[in-house]
């Protein structure tokens, strides 16, 4: 298979690249010094793209590459490949589920608890060396808040299932409601929010799903109210919600991901009830192992004409 | 409030409350805090008098006495007052008051029962999480504007699937237990003793404990035994994967062998809520993005200073009342404690 054509879109894992390159031949598309002239001389060599959460296939990309014939996406999420234009052109596509379910539920959890329990704010206190006797940094209750979560899929069920464990009430909102689920249904965001005191993003972004955290949802959300996502950037108009946190509208936000990455609203940088992360959902060693050999054994299933492990198309 | 209604023969009816020290609560709420119609506060840090003076002066009034962490009830203060028939201390923890003077004297003691065991096992949760995502320092470098110059920042450690050693398996351990199985954490502990219907696996002693597992988080209360508790020894066996979170008492670890595993990494990294000699800290660990830290507030949310406030005014209405406490402390079946300020 060395001679089959792969073209990386980013730098997303060393394992990943170093198995890549044993196995195919390796393009890293951002050392090319231009894109446009790299693709016109190399469409006849690629027959796979590599992509991830911060870039993939959309169509310019896949019309120029008339060998293409799979995007294997280093993520659960795919908003960034175009999948109509993938379809129509029998282009296979796979990403990695399952295997980081567990690690963006558990961050989901740590930044609840960072965010109420001020565990960072804490931190910095402690690190100032400025701690004296008789200073004291009160901070939230977690247990038995009431989590409000968009999207109860596979991440969002992982997300409940460990709040329960805090005694935490769980509510949703879906597309549609599952009757065979035994938390309180929402039928609009704007409901749920009002009701919960934890609202977490946890849906896939599709155009129907983008800027869904927009003023409405925020003003439900009120003063005390905190936003957790780890879902994608573009889930929530971030603008507004910079105001609203600046202004204290808002009570708080755990954030690990953003409209524009790596990209971080510095107005962000200064509020003690924020908690910033660079986009590390599934960022731990044993997850990304997981995914680099889900993509490898994705690309090495396809060219062996065996089935998909985790096709979506 | 009631008591500014009251005319002042009926104010000096009421029994007094002795207090040596403003608890947390009087600092962060003002001194009504623990108000009561049934009963008044006698502030010794209000007066100028040296505390032995002070409590000799007051001995005959003096029938309760309220402490916090931060305030210990020596058996020196207990027999300068022998009309003493009650203590409650706000904190957890009992290490700062002499039990078994206590006991000698027939003196009831109120604790803070189990209203703090959700806040602590949340805590010792959170630093966990903490500690293995890195996220306060992930938090650090993107509030610094490293992402966007220095780019992808290091993988952490995945929860699911590791090995928790919980140290002492009591009401907190027990909520730390529960809240962990759903993130795919195999749970075992060590404890005084076997806890016959715990479904979780049992280590005679800790540094078998820590041989075994990825996670210690210590959940005991400090006494002679488990002054010292985690070695030199057990962090070795804790080993270079490993983590530890305390949310207990400093001492339980040796703090000097801590500091020395951390900064060598002879363990991954830890999580303390709690230090040897606060409000000092070992500076060996400001430089180390593999350790989260906080000034001794795992109980410290209004939530709990909410329940805290209704269970000591409960209690020391009970004894005044001559009614049963709320969370009376067994004094029976005491481990040995020195009554050793944390």
């Amino acid at each position: 298979m060395e001679s089959i054509g792969v073209l990386l879109a980013c730098p997303m894992n060393s394992y990943l690249e170093q198995q890549l390159d044993k196995r195919f031949k390796l393009y890293r598309f951002w050392t090319v010094p231009d894109k446009s002239s790299f693709l016109a001389s190399h469409k006849d060599s690629i027959q796979a793209v590599v992509g991830n959460a911060a870039a993939g296939a959309d169509a310019e990309l896949i019309e120029a590459l008339p060998k293409l014939e799979i995007v294997a996406s280093f993520s659960v999420g795919l908003d960034k490949i175009d999948l109509t234009k993938c379809k129509e052109k029998g282009i296979r596509v796979t990403n990695t589920p399952d295997v980081l379910t567990e690690d963006v539920a558990d961050l989901a959890i740590g930044l609840m608890l960072a965010v109420l329990r001020k565990l960072c704010e804490s931190d910095r206190y402690v690190r100032s060396g400025k701690w004296k006797r008789g200073d004291y940094v009160l901070t939230t209750k977690f247990t038995g808040k009431k989590v409000g979560i968009i999207g109860l899929g596979r991440i969002g069920m992982a997300i409940a299932k460990r709040a329960e464990a805090f005694s935490c009430p769980i509510s949703y909102y879906s597309r549609t409601e599952k009757p065979e689920i035994k938390y309180k249904y929402y039928p609009s965001v704007v409901e749920l929010a009002a009701h919960c005191d934890i609202l977490v993003v946890a849906c896939p972004l599709t155009k129907e799903t983008h800027h869904i955290i927009n003023r409405e949802v925020i003003n439900a959300m009120g003063p005390k109210g905190v936003l957790i996502n780890i879902g994608r950037g573009p889930h929530v108009d971030e603008p507004e919600l910079v105001s609203a946190l600046v202004e204290r509208r808002l009570g708080g936000a755990g954030l690990d991901v953003f409209e524009n990455e790596p990209y971080v609203p510095e107005e962000l940088f200064g509020l003690d009830n924020v908690v910033l992360l660079p986009h590390v959902g599934s960022g731990t060693v044993e997850t990304r192992q997981a995914m680099a050999d889900l993509v490898i054994g994705n690309l090495e299933a396809h060219f062996q004409k065996k089935p998909l492990l985790t096709p979506v198309v | 409030m009631a008591a500014e209604d009251q005319s002042q023969t009926s104010q000096s009816d009421l029994p007094y409350v002795l207090i040596l020290k403003p608890p947390p609560s009087f600092v962060l709420f003002g001194d009504h805090f623990f108000h009561s119609p049934n009963f008044q506060y006698l502030k010794a840090y209000e007066s100028p008098l040296p505390l032995p003076h002070f409590l000799h002066t007051h001995a005959q009034s003096v029938q309760a006495l309220l402490s916090s962490g931060g305030a210990p009830v020596t058996a020196d203060t207990i027999r300068l007052l022998p009309r003493l028939g009650l203590v409650v201390t706000t904190s957890q923890g009992l290490n700062h008051i002499d039990l078994s003077e206590c006991r000698r004297r027939g003196i009831a003691v109120a604790g803070a029962g189990t209203i703090f065991s959700a806040d602590c096992a949340d805590s010792a949760v959170g630093l966990l999480i903490d500690v293995l995502r890195k996220i306060s320092a992930a938090n650090r470098y993107v509030k610094q504007g490293l992402w966007s110059s220095q780019g992808i920042y290091p993988l952490g450690y995945k929860l699911g699937g590791k090995h928790v050693g919980i140290v002492g398996l009591g009401s907190i351990g027990t909520e730390v237990a529960k809240r962990l199985e759903p993130f795919g954490c195999s749970i075992s502990y060590n404890s005084r003793s076997k806890k016959p219907l715990v479904p979780y696996t049992f280590y005679p002693n800790v540094v078998e404990l820590a041989a075994n597992c990825d996670a210690l988080i210590i959940c005991c209360a400090l006494t002679d035994e488990t002054h010292h508790l985690i070695s030199k020894e057990a962090l070795l066996a804790l080993g270079k994967d490993g983590v530890i979170i305390n949310i207990a008492r400093g001492p339980i670890i040796d703090e000097k062998e801590l500091v020395h595993c951390l900064v060598k990494g002879e363990i991954r990294g830890a999580g303390l809520d709690v230090f040897e000699h606060e409000p000092d800290v070992p500076v060996e660990l400001f430089a180390l993005d593999n350790v989260v830290m906080s000034p001794h507030n795992a109980v410290f949310t209004r939530e709990s200073f909410d329940d805290l406030c209704k269970l000591v005014v409960g209690n020391l209405e009970a004894f005044f009342s001559n009614e049963p406490l709320l969370t009376p402390v067994a004094l029976d079946d005491l481990p040995h404690f020195s009554g050793r300020k944390d």
